[in-house]
């Protein structure tokens, strides 16, 4: 019996002691060198791995921004969206670098065209991924740029910051978007853009994509960019460009004056979170209140898109 | 008695419903405008060469296929060209056309337009396959492959069969069948002039029991032609598949990946054999065909000849009007025909049929989950396992998609036909086909 134990013990032991003797020269002679900075530094991120920095993962951006300090001096092009310029700041601070601060980006659906605006023409029973459907057909509401409203940009978000609003049928952006641009890679259709948060988070974006001309765009759906060049002719700081008969504002050069807004004859340009506009009492009669109104509009479009 | 030929693995048999076969083909008359998609074969679109205000002739050439996989277009009707402008395709995505405004129906010179039938084949083999492509003929079966692509045969390969596709083995659609009927002779003239012009001596027409009046018309007529024969076949869908038509007829198996001519065949339909016929003896370019107008709540199911670019609104008028509880317009058969989102379209080239479906039978059922019956996999006519090339695309798993072979899905829709649970398996793997596609293109 007490042979039996010996014996196993022995064996044991033997073979153990033997392995761990192989293991550590393997390990040895396989040793990968790491610089503890690219620790130091994947510490600090925020561990989403959602790829918005443009790397797998956040060890990968973590390497990669260690070789950049040390090859250029610099962490330029490097940006982690998640984590924002506190993050990146404190990237830089181990590094020993300097970091310029960038503006926060949010994602923005560039498309109203809300069951309301763009009527369903045909139902679409198949599979609810806007990637088939949009191999299949133009869309319930026969814009072939519009939203498909089937949820792609949902599924793909990690940070629940974008959900579909049953009542409109599109996908609103909350708080939580990080702009890591997962949903503009999930889009087929390229709807949506990141843009800068803007002050106080205010922004004006011309929300629609649609490049066809105007009567065809306009006949699908009641608030397309028809591509009149109105907006484009307001715009005292040259920030709106017309290109294929669709307008965009450069979120860089627009001083957000809302000169704009007014003048788009379809509402394409959408207006978020600006305190209600003044009614002018004056003597012309007609246009002042028109202008209040839309603005009335305007203010509960943005509260909306807000809340949910 | 020997059992009937067909192909051997998967299959299914949807219910016929072949509510038109014995309707005899009609002339639709002249439309007032026709549009004309300019992308009406497979390949790349076709370029105009008429501009707005031009007056044009019935058959005058007004848009060249250029590259090498490509078709020419010609002017169904005469009349002015209103404009060249982007019009709705059946998918609701706009694409450039060529209007036209129909003023009486003048013919360009030199196009028979008579019924008697030229029996006598003199153009040479160069010369047949230069008619066929000047008359802009694409196969009519509804895939719309340029028909002299076809035709000229790489060099080392040899062609030994030229296997004709008078199947249709989609429910619904009559309209090979009326003009295997009524189009016989000329039709088997055309075959004749498609094995000249690929030096085959071996022809076989291929047409399922279902229609037994084809099939002894058929051999009634090919006994006077050398080198044809009328092989009928088993009713099985999708045996009007080109694998699975050779394979039914031939019994060779076309390798993945490769094109039939691999196995010394090529497959030809029974509306290109008879589109030759024309091209080469009478000197018409394609510019009608037959389409089928059917449904079960249809007044008058039928099959007419239809100038192409004919708006599709005309041919269910024709057919005394759509009817109230229509659900869903298919542009096709009900297997593999594409659910139109609206109705504003032309025929063209490839339109085979148009099916119109009623409320009740047009909805999808709800989608429950896969209970792995392997049903799928058994019909699959390619030997594939539906189920996973659909989890694949759907999760996105695309290299294990490619690996599983799904480039070699030929769509026809059985499995999501025979599925208990109502998967859309087939949408999935179109989609996973879609982008594998892309990455194969991108590595190149």
């Amino acid at each position: 019996m007490n042979d039996v134990l010996l014996f196993t013990l022995l064996t044991l032991g033997l073979l153990g002691t033997v392995s761990a003797v192989i293991l550590y020269f393997v390990a040895q002679k396989f040793k990968v060198i790491e610089d503890p900075t690219i620790d130091m530094v994947d510490e600090v991120l925020p561990k989403a791995n959602c790829g918005g920095c443009g790397f797998p993962g956040c060890r990968n951006f973590a390497e990669m921004t260690v070789k950049s300090a040390k090859e250029n001096q610099s962490l330029e092009g490097l940006n982690c969206p998640v984590g924002g310029n506190a993050v990146m700041k404190e990237v830089a601070a181990i590094l020993g670098l300097e970091v310029q601060e960038q503006e926060p980006q949010i994602a923005v659906v560039r498309c109203n065209g809300s069951l309301a605006n763009a009527p369903a023409k045909s139902t679409y029973e198949g599979p609810s991924t806007c990637a088939f459907a949009h191999n299949l057909f133009a869309g319930e509401g026969g814009c072939p740029h519009g939203c498909l409203g089937l949820g792609d940009c949902v599924a793909s978000c990690d940070f629940d910051a974008i959900e579909m609003d049953p009542l409109t049928g599109l996908p609103v952006v909350n708080d939580k978007c990080v702009a890591c641009g997962a949903c503009v890679k999930a889009c087929p259709r390229g709807i949506i853009e990141l843009r800068p948060k803007g002050k106080k988070d205010r922004r004006i974006y011309v929300s629609c994509i649609n490049e066809e001309k105007g009567g065809v765009a306009k006949k699908n759906c009641s608030v397309a960019c028809i591509g009149c060049s109105k907006c484009f002719k307001v715009c005292p700081f040259d920030a709106i460009t017309m290109n294929n008969n669709l307008a965009y504002i450069d979120p860089i050069a627009c001083k957000l004056c809302r000169k704009c807004v007014v003048e788009c004859p379809t509402d394409a340009i959408i207006e978020l979170n600006f305190p209600p506009r003044k009614v002018k009492v004056e003597t012309t009669e007609s246009a002042p209140p028109a202008v209040a109104e839309k603005s009335a509009e305007k203010s509960e479009n943005s509260q909306n898109d807000i809340q949910a | 008695m020997n059992a009937l030929k067909t192909f051997k693995i998967g299959g299914v048999h949807p219910e016929e419903n072949k509510l038109s076969e014995h309707v005899a083909i009609q002339s639709l008359p002249l439309p007032k405008q026709v549009i004309l998609p300019l992308g009406q074969n497979l390949g790349a679109p076709s370029k105009p060469i008429v501009k707005k205000g031009d007056l044009v002739k019935v058959g005058q050439l007004i848009a060249k296929g250029e590259s090498f996989i490509s078709a020419n277009l010609h002017s169904p009707v005469s009349g002015k060209v209103l404009k060249l402008d982007d019009a709705m395709d059946a998918s609701g995505y706009r694409r450039p056309a060529i209007f036209i405004d129909v003023e009486d129906d003048v013919w360009e010179e030199g196009i028979d337009k008579s019924d008697s039938i030229v029996r006598e084949i003199t153009a040479g083999k160069q010369e047949i396959i230069e008619k066929i492509k000047a008359a802009g003929i694409v196969g009519l079966g509804g895939a719309t492959f340029p028909t002299h692509v076809k035709l000229m045969i790489p060099d080392g390969k040899k062609a030994e069969y030229l296997i004709i596709n008078g199947v249709e083995c989609e429910p619904y659609l009559t309209s090979d069948h009326r003009l295997m009927l009524e189009k016989g002779e000329e039709m088997l003239i055309g075959i004749q002039i498609l094995m000249k012009a690929m030096q085959v001596d071996k022809a076989i027409i291929g047409i399922e029991n279902n229609k037994p009046d084809a099939i002894n018309h058929l051999t009634e007529l090919s006994k006077n032609y050398a080198g044809i024969n009328v092989q009928p076949l088993k009713v099985k869908y999708p045996q009007g598949g080109e694998k699975q038509l050779i394979k039914a007829t031939v019994n060779r198996e076309v390798p993945s990946g490769k094109l039939p001519i691999e196995v010394g065949c090529v497959v030809s339909n029974v509306g290109t054999a008879f589109a030759v016929y024309e091209a080469v003896q009478k000197n018409k370019p394609l510019i009608d065909r037959i389409v089928t107008i059917t449904g079960k709540a249809v007044k008058k199911p039928s099959n007419f000849k239809v100038r192409i670019g004919t708006p599709l609104l005309q041919l269910i008028e024709a057919a005394d009007g759509l009817p109230e509880n229509t659900g869903k317009v298919i542009n096709g058969g009900p297997m593999m025909g594409k659910s139109l989102s609206t109705v504003d379209v032309p025929i063209v080239k490839g339109s085979s049929g148009i099916l119109l479906m009623k409320q009740e039978e047009s909805h999808r059922d709800t989608p429950k989950v896969c209970i792995r019956c392997s049903k799928c996999t058994v019909v699959c006519p390619m030997g594939l396992e539906p189920f996973l090339l659909s989890k694949s695309a759907k999760l996105g798993k695309f290299d294990k998609a490619e690996n599983e072979r799904i480039m070699d899905c030929i769509e026809c829709g059985s499995c999501q036909f025979t599925c208990p649970s109502n998967l859309p398996l087939l949408d999935f793997i179109r989609l996973g086909k879609n982008k594998v596609g892309q990455i194969i293109r991108s590595r190149k």
